[in-house]
């Protein structure tokens, strides 16, 4: 016991030792090289995992006299935010303008749309799927997953076609049409599977005390499932924002482009400016990474809920 | 709570309107200098708005129009006799004429035609008829011509809501459960039909046609059993985009999946057991390990095909510092036979790699990109389903005297195989319609030997316009990705608790 103590006193004393044992953290049996292993192998992922995404910084840092090089340094030489300035605002010698706050309002007005209008129908349709047996429900379903063996471009065509006949090609309407096709089952899932989740007690003992089905649903369901409408809003968001493909097909004119098509034309065959396709880049990334980061965890619990349940 | 002052109940609510505003006004200040430079105006914002916002509400309004029609047809009952037809009377009507407008829709974009005879004439009847009233309209003095359809709108939706009205004087409430099941899936019903049921109905048509750019898509094509037996001709014995044959790019695919979807698998199940353990920066590390899948595809997929640049990307520079690095040793150790020459051998074989022109190391490409893409999802969802797993059974095992193998695969594979098996389905079908990496990276090439089915068919349909052909190719594709999902589903069992 008392050699117990004084090896705690001397390894809280000794700074060296206390990291040790904290890195080492021996609570719980691990060998001290098995922990090493461990620690090793993770950083080593990380760096895979993170290398490419710090390239690109330091590409968008690069003086454009530089910009092709072999050198493998984080920090370029002579590193300027030239490349920022002239994504942000434009390049006044050359009299041209910035596109990029354009793109990105273009982005957010086309998927903020489609998001608001999958989920305002998702969260009134997944409550039927998930509390009412009526005819056609389990058809229902089977149908929605079905959907998402549907091929990316399959039903672009078709819609391609029928947006052309409607003259809604080339219109920030014609694409919040195409973005609705794919997040408005994904959304129904998630939703269905978070309504479960919530018990049918509550609605019952609601109901009983005279409560009408619409008043339990907007004052019992909609307050108890807001984690999951934000979820099924991020999902639906962050499935159209980087969406670059049928952005492609549906949009052709510059002044709507969204900005994955937007940072496209900084990559032009002949006038590559891989400064500005950085920078650009990291700009949107960084937002959209924290954003992400922040809220994997509950994009995960909403994935999950709708298909697994033991 | 009740006692709360005024003042302090919409404190916060003041507070947060203020930041925002100063918010505004310093970055306002921020880009003042600058923005003669940006092409964005508040013009621009506003037309946006009102013209989404247009959208928006006549989405809204069709619907909440829809909704009253089907709320009256389940929750009222009309009064007596008389009212019944009526009532029944005019929602047949209001039926008829929007079964007519569909029918419209259906000839307006080129589903069906109806020709110049007496059916086409009725399919278009509301249509003229709108027509005729927006002149009335404008005739009349009460409309102008450049707002003459809105107010012709307008004129309707208020009949509608008359006739609405009407039967609802001419009804009492009743009750019907299922109805409000009905009400409710009703808008979203209404979405997939347009979105997904009508476009796949669309799909099947072109694929029995000639559509192509010469056609002028549906506008000249011809239909009939005979060119979808070409296209399924062309498909499997023609080339599907420009020089590639079916069976070599099916081939591909299958290879790209199953390559991408055991390398997620088991990358992610390889970091999610390492992370799952007591441990120091356990949360730092699975911060850092998310990053792929984080950054917009879009962006890491140019980044990465930066890095396959032949002279100037990542993986070249690497390979030829690993090639110099050999010839110096191999140098350093030629007087040792055996080991200098292995690395004299080493040094002439492993050095940078052409890949974009090389078709082999153009596909390994991809392969890593979509690989590092996509390892962080499967090792997430792994890492969520071993949290789940009490700590007890492991204890108990350890105390029976099993080994970490046996432990790992009596314990932990079963357990967690109700999040691996919808995450496998799921990773499967979506690597199977994954071609952003591949467009983005090497746009199928070199001469198309990087295509998978999916990219095939995009290229068929939007550079080579053969419109007809892609529907088919389409449906041959999502007749095999149903097969495949519904047989390991059935297998697995997995479909069952998903919709109970």
């Amino acid at each position: 016991m008392t050699t117990l103590t004084n090896a705690t006193k001397a390894s809280s004393a000794n700074p060296v030792s206390r990291a040790f044992h904290w890195f080492f953290n021996r609570a719980h049996g691990d060998s001290p090289f098995k922990t090493i292993l461990v620690h090793l192998v993770l950083i080593i992922a990380c760096i895979i995992a993170i290398y490419p995404v710090l390239r690109v910084i330091t590409i968008s840092l690069r003086p454009n006299d530089t910009l092709l090089t072999t050198s493998l340094r984080i920090i370029p030489e002579n590193a300027t935010l030239n490349n920022y300035k002239e994504v942000l605002f434009g390049d006044a010698a050359k009299h041209r303008k910035s596109d990029f706050f354009l793109w990105l309002w273009n982005s957010i007005s086309v998927v903020a749309i489609t998001s608001v209008m999958s989920v305002i129908l998702a969260a009134v349709s997944a409550y039927a799927f998930s509390r009412f047996k009526f005819p056609g429900r389990a058809t229902g379903l089977v149908f929605l997953l079905t959907t998402q063996m549907i091929p990316a471009g399959m039903l672009l065509l078709p819609l391609f076609i029928m947006l052309a006949r409607l003259k809604m090609i080339n219109t920030s309407l014609g694409l919040i049409i195409a973005y609705a096709v794919t997040s408005v089952p994904l959304t129904i899932w998630i939703l269905k599977g978070y309504y479960d989740t919530i018990p049918v007690d509550l609605e019952e003992a609601a109901l009983i005390d005279g409560a009408s089905r619409v008043k339990v649903f907007t004052a019992i369901i909609l307050p108890l499932s807001t984690p999951a409408l934000a979820i099924a809003f991020l999902f639906s968001f962050m499935g159209g924002w980087s969406e670059y493909l049928v952005a492609r097909v549906v949009l052709q004119k510059n002044e709507i482009f969204t900005w994955p098509l937007g940072i496209f034309t900084y990559a032009q065959q002949f006038t590559v400016s891989w400064g500005q396709f950085s920078a650009a880049s990291v700009l949107i990334a960084i937002p959209v990474m924290i954003l992400f980061l922040y809220s994997s965890k509950w994009l995960i619990s909403g994935l999950t809920l709708g298909s697994v349940k033991g | 709570m009740e006692a709360q002052s005024p003042f302090r109940r919409y404190l916060p609510i003041v507070l947060w309107a203020a930041a925002f505003l100063g918010l505004y006004f310093v970055l306002q200040a921020l880009i003042a200098p600058f923005v003669e430079g940006i092409s964005l105006n508040l013009k621009i914002v506003v037309e946006r708005l009102s013209g989404v916002g247009k959208f928006l509400f006549a989405i809204l309004g069709g619907l909440v129009l829809l909704e009253i029609y089907f709320y009256q047809i389940f929750f009222r009952q009309p009064r007596n006799v008389a009212a019944n037809i009526i009532t029944r009377l005019l929602q047949s009507l209001l039926a008829l004429v929007v079964l007519m407008v569909f029918g419209y829709f259906l000839e307006l974009t080129d589903l069906v035609r109806y020709g110049e005879g007496a059916l086409g004439k009725l399919f278009r009847a509301p249509i003229t008829a709108m027509a005729s009233l927006d002149g009335f309209l404008v005739t009349a003095k009460i409309a102008t011509k450049t707002n003459a359809t809105m107010v012709g709108l307008f004129t309707v939706v208020l009949a509608l809501l008359v006739i609405f009205g009407i039967i609802q004087w001419l009804s009492i409430s009743r009750n019907s459960r299922l109805g409000l099941a009905y009400l409710l899936i009703m808008p979203a019903f209404v979405g997939i039909l347009f979105l997904i049921i009508y476009p796949f109905l669309f799909e099947i048509r072109l694929a029995f046609s000639n559509a192509s750019l010469g056609t002028q898509a549906t506008k000249n094509a011809s239909y009939g059993l005979i060119y979808g037996w070409e296209n399924i001709k062309t498909l499997f014995t023609g080339n599907v985009a420009k020089d590639a044959k079916f069976f070599d790019v099916f081939w591909r695919t299958i290879l790209w999946t199953v390559i991408n979807v055991t390398f997620h698998v088991s990358g992610g199940m390889g970091l999610a057991l390492l992370l799952h353990r007591p441990m120091k920066l356990q949360g730092f590390y699975r911060t850092l390990l998310v990053f792929p899948w984080a950054i917009p595809t879009t962006i890491a997929a140019m980044a990465l095909r930066n890095e396959f640049d032949n002279r100037y990307g990542l993986f070249n520079i690497l390979l030829n510092d690993l090639n110099t690095w050999l010839t110096n040793v191999s140098h350093g150790t030629a007087s040792i036979i055996g080991i200098g020459n292995a690395f004299a051998w080493l040094a002439a074989h492993v050095g940078p790699v052409s890949w974009k022109q090389d078709p082999f190391w153009a596909f390994i490409s991809i392969l890593i990109s979509n690989i590092w893409l996509g390892i962080p999802f499967m090792m997430v969802i792994i890492l969520g389903g071993l949290q789940s797993i009490s700590q007890e059974y492991y204890e108990a095992a350890e105390i029976d005297g099993a080994s970490k193998i046996q432990q790992f695969r009596f314990i932990t594979l079963p357990l967690i195989r109700p999040v691996l098996t919808p995450a496998i389905v799921l990773g499967v079908v979506w690597t199977f319609n994954k071609f952003d990496v591949i467009y983005l990276i090497t746009q199928g090439g070199p001469q198309e030997k990087t295509d998978i089915l999916v990219s095939s068919m995009y290229k068929a349909a939007f550079q080579f316009y053969r419109y007809g052909f892609t529907a088919m190719f389409a449906l041959v594709i999502f007749v095999f990705l149903l097969g495949f999902t519904l047989m390991f589903l059935r297998m697995t069992g997995g479909l069952k608790s998903a919709t109970d």
